[in-house]
């Protein structure tokens, strides 16, 4: 694998190349067949400017999705690596048997508030308390969109349909959740963002565990209107930014300095570098119960409070835990899979 | 609740007079979670070191512990190791079910219970032997929190004493059964023999049973067929098993974790293989199904509700195209069902597991020894079909202990079918997933992490085309759906073929598969020596059929299809692959007691059909 980027001095420069030499194209999808405005489409650029940025080799990427509108994005990006459209609320599954048979796998899972929050759930609360080395991205949007308009158990309370219906259940906090159930890295953004998202899902590359993202993602057809919590409009007038996020990669020789008083700095696993600038002071994302704090708070509030909530780079993941040898299991040879006769002949003398 | 089936009582039998050699059934009533098990197998154990054929079946309830439990052990000279239906000696140690246990048994048989029972009051055509129990435990354990479970071990004594079992074998059996705890074995040691001294001093044998050293059992093992599958998986070359526990199949994973601990972590300490335990069994074959995709030879083990529960999943995995082995031992449903009893009751809704049209391969493992070798069969056609292949055992085979000739090392090679390799990618330039190139309806897989920029595809469960892409085209669907079922077609000429057994000339078949063979073959001889009835049987050992079986049907006048459940399952599923003209030969015999399979409910049944 390369790591030099494209040298400045050449003649007649070409695209620009990322430290593996792909161009930005190598990390495109299929057009979009979802509708014009949809933020999902806003986070699968992101997604493409994020491996791309990484230097993801995009053949040892894995995009696993659950069903709905947000589950139909992974064949908007990264065409060069293998999808897996999977049922209902049980991508997390699917994923993780994909990571026991191959660890070298870069897994990133798209879901949404319906395939997560509703049907998912089971699996959701157990792919996070195994700290699985995945990037669980939800393309939160409060709706069904493919079945036209339902709520999901993200909603609002208190919010309401276009039909004028009004939610009168509290949602669930997937990040609250996540938190609380063991994922090492938890944020919230918004599909609008574009800074903060990228610097969310590149850490979240660079990360070694369960990476929670919830990201929302307005449904501009059937959940975009007054009265919605999900809105553009809503979410611009109530979010709530915790920090400034930006990400310092671990090729990148730079030296950022910053002030320790108002900035938090988490190496990550690979030496990479997450800073978050405070902007609320006392917060501080290694602990989790100011995280639950302040998200049960965001709640009363009705802010949308987006950033990284949570984060620790040092828990053990569920791969690490197995003590599976290094080699993928998938493409193990025969020779390491298949005991010799005499482990037979010896299995057969206890058995006399 | 008696386990046997009631017999109507005649008038006190000749007893004292028969001498019944190698050939009885012993049952032993106890009370689940009383360490009876460890004395059982003893019991069991020190037969087959005489020489004499055997099998053991558990009838336990489903609780920990408290609750009536019975263990059959069977010896039969001619190596009938089916269940038998008539019980010859009952070891009594349930005050709960002893009455009814003593009731049910047929005049001639023998009777073993404690003292304080007074069963002999109940009948006068039985032979009774008593014995105080709590006397002879506490004169060889002083600890009185260990009497309750050495005591069975005192009726182990008693019972080598009465059926003329060698003490020297007893001996050796429990020293096997506690190995290494020097202690325990020393104890139940002394417990067996205070049995054996006790019922030589003071019980006269009238009974007609003995047991007699032979020489049928030289070399043989003795294992339970979930163990056996567990060790079949492991030379299988499975390296990601997840699963979800349920009787009567977390044994097979629970064997498998000790067997693959032991040989199949590496030289740096580091193992070649992933087991999980999921939340529940959607994730356990939604792992399965993960694993499979990205290239594992992956594995779950679950029974009838974990079936249903893996329905949605299974259709994805048939219609994405990805390969998976489901042990499935199958219990007495529907619903939770009798969970700790046997059954074939998940034949037709496994083939056809999940909506839409879908269909899926089983195979049909009738011994401990096909729990084995059909491991490396299933995981080879899974991955040479892309598809899940269902092993179809039950409890009666999966649980009980059966006796078995040593497993013979694999020979066929780990297949992993159709997958393109980078190289072969750099050499054709692109591939289409989904393209019937051979014409065997099998198309040509990449897993990811394959090093080239045209490995990756987009496996979905919505409709596609050849090259994976989203489609609702009529056409793409109709291709698809006609290409998987010539997929199917070519798997009839690759599952594992019916075993034909044939008689002299005879115009009635018999179709069997699973366990209930054991009761089929001790029933056939039965036919012949005590009705004249010649048969011919074919054991079925996959679906979908090879052409074997309708060879079968044609050559015969009826067709006797035995199984064990209500509906006829495997009887519905020959009929959907018959002309109509050979559907009308086929008969069906179905037991749904949730016991084994007796030779003699086939026998009877048969030759009622008969007209005999």
């Amino acid at each position: 694998m390369s790591t030099t980027t494209v040298e400045p001095g050449t003649s007649a420069p070409g695209p620009k190349t990322n430290r593996i030499g792909l161009t930005v194209i190598d990390y495109k999808g299929g057009k979009t067949t979802l509708c014009a405005g949809c933020g999902h489409n806003a986070i699968s650029e992101r997604i493409i400017e994020a491996m791309f940025e990484m230097g993801v080799e995009p053949e040892f990427v894995i995009k696993p999705s659950g069903i709905g509108c947000s589950s139909k994005t992974p064949a908007y990006f990264l065409s060069r690596s293998h999808s897996f459209n999977a049922v209902h609320g049980r991508m997390p599954s699917v994923a993780t048997g994909a990571l026991l048979a191959n660890r070298k796998l870069v897994c990133i899972g798209v879901s949404g508030d319906g395939d997560t929050a509703s049907i998912g759930v089971g699996q959701f609360v157990h792919l996070m308390r195994r700290n699985l080395p995945i990037i669980y991205i939800i393309e939160d949007n409060g709706v069904y969109g493919l079945t036209k308009g339902q709520f999901s158990a993200t909603a609002d309370l208190g919010s309401k349909l276009k039909t004028g219906i009004s939610n009168d259940l509290p949602p669930i906090d997937t990040c609250a959740l996540a938190i609380q159930l063991g994922a090492t890295f938890v944020g919230r953004s918004f599909s609008g963002d574009k800074r903060q998202l990228s610097a969310m899902l590149k850490a979240a590359i660079a990360h070694k565990g369960t990476v929670m993202l919830d990201v929302v993602s307005p449904c501009v057809t059937f959940n975009d209107h007054e009265g919605s919590t999900k809105s553009y409009k809503y979410v611009k007038e109530h979010e709530e930014i915790l920090q400034e996020v930006s990400f310092i990669p671990f090729f990148e020789d730079i030296d950022v300095q910053y002030d320790p008083g108002s900035t938090v700095a988490v190496t990550m696993h690979d030496g990479s570098r997450l800073q978050l600038r405070k902007l609320e002071e006392d917060y501080n994302p290694t602990d989790k119960i100011r995280a639950l704090t302040r998200l049960t708070e965001a709640h009363d509030k009705g802010e949308v409070l987006t950033g990284v909530f949570y984060v620790n780079p040092q828990a053990p993941n569920f791969i690490e835990l197995l003590n599976v040898v290094d080699q993928p299991l998938a493409t193990l040879p025969e020779s390491m899979t298949r005991p010799p006769k005499e482990v037979l002949d010896a299995c057969m003398e206890e058995l006399r | 609740m008696a386990t046997t089936d009631v017999v109507p009582r005649g008038s006190a039998g000749s007893m004292g007079h028969k001498r019944i050699v190698n050939d009885m059934s012993i049952q032993v009533a106890t009370v689940n979670g009383s360490g009876s098990q460890s004395s059982n197998t003893v019991l069991l154990r020190s037969i087959f070191q005489m020489g004499v054929p055997v099998s053991g079946k558990n009838m336990f309830p489903s609780n920990i512990a408290g609750l009536p439990t019975w263990y059959t052990i069977r010896a039969n000279k001619n190596g009938y190791i089916g269940r038998k239906k008539e019980i010859d000696f009952l070891v009594a140690m349930n005050p709960e079910t002893a009455q009814e246990d003593v009731l049910s048994l047929a005049p001639g048989a023998s009777v073993l219970y404690d003292e304080p029972l007074q069963l002999h009051k109940l009948r006068n055509d039985l032979v009774f032997y008593s014995v105080p129990y709590d006397k002879l435990v506490a004169q060889v354990c002083p600890e009185a929190k260990l009497r309750k479970l050495v005591k069975n071990m005192v009726y182990v004594g008693v019972v080598a004493n009465l059926l003329t079992i060698e003490m020297a074998e007893v001996d050796k059996a429990i020293r096997k059964q506690f190995a290494k705890k020097i202690k325990a074995a020393n104890l139940n040691l002394a417990a067996a023999q205070a049995g054996f001294e006790y019922a030589k001093s003071n019980l006269e044998k009238r009974g007609a049973f003995y047991i007699e050293r032979m020489d049928k059992t030289a070399g043989k093992i003795i294992i339970d067929g979930n163990s056996a599958a567990a060790l079949g998986c492991m030379f299988a070359g499975c390296t990601v098993v997840t699963w979800y526990p349920i009787t009567p199949s977390s044994s097979l994973v629970e064997t498998m974790i000790e067997y693959m601990k032991e040989y199949r972590i590496g030289p740096d300490g580091k193992a070649t293989f992933a087991i999980v335990q999921a939340e529940d069994e959607l994730a356990a074959i939604g792992m399965v199904i993960g694993a499979g995709w990205a290239g594992a030879r992956s594995m779950t083990a679950t029974a009838g509700p974990g079936i249903s529960l893996m329905s949605e999943f299974a259709g994805l995995a048939y219609y994405v195209e990805v390969p998976g082995v489901v042990w499935d031992i199958q219990r007495v449903g529907p619903s939770t069902g009798l969970p700790t009893r046997t059954s074939q009751g998940d034949i037709l809704s496994t083939a056809f597991l999940s909506h839409g049209d879908t269909k899926h391969i089983l195979l049909i493992p009738c011994s401990v020894e096909e729990c084995f070798t059909m491991a490396t069969e299933a995981f080879n056609l899974a991955e040479q079909f892309q598809t899940l292949v269902f092993v179809m055992s039950d409890l009666d085979l999966g649980m009980n202990n059966w006796m078995s000739d040593p497993f013979a090392y694999p020979t066929t090679p780990i297949k992993r079918g159709k997958v393109l390799s980078k190289e072969d990618l750099d050499r054709l330039g692109s591939f289409e997933r989904y393209k019937d190139i051979d014409g065997d309806g099998i198309g040509y897989r990449t897993i990811p992490g394959t090093s080239h920029p045209a490995a990756g595809y987009f496996a979905r469960g919505s409709g596609h085309n050849e090259r994976a892409l989203y489609s609702e085209r009529a056409d793409d669907f109709e291709n698809n759906m006609e290409r998987l079922n010539r997929k199917f077609e070519t798997a009839r000429s690759f599952v594992p073929r019916p075993e034909l057994t044939q008689g002299h000339n005879a115009k009635i078949g018999i179709v069997g598969y699973g366990t209930s063979h054991w009761g089929i073959t001790e029933s056939r001889d039965q036919l012949r020596e005590e009705y004249a009835i010649e048969t011919d049987y074919l054991r079925l050992r996959a679906y979908p059929f090879t052409r074997e079986v309708h060879e079968f049907i044609e050559q015969h006048d009826r067709v006797y299809v035995v199984e064990q459940n209500r509906d006829a399952q495997m009887l519905s599923l020959l009929k959907l692959d018959l002309t109509s003209e050979l559907t009308g030969r086929l008969r069906t015999i179905a037991h749904i007691t949730g016991l084994p399979l007796d030779a003699r409910s086939i026998t009877d049944e048969l030759t009622s059909m008969e007209g005999k």
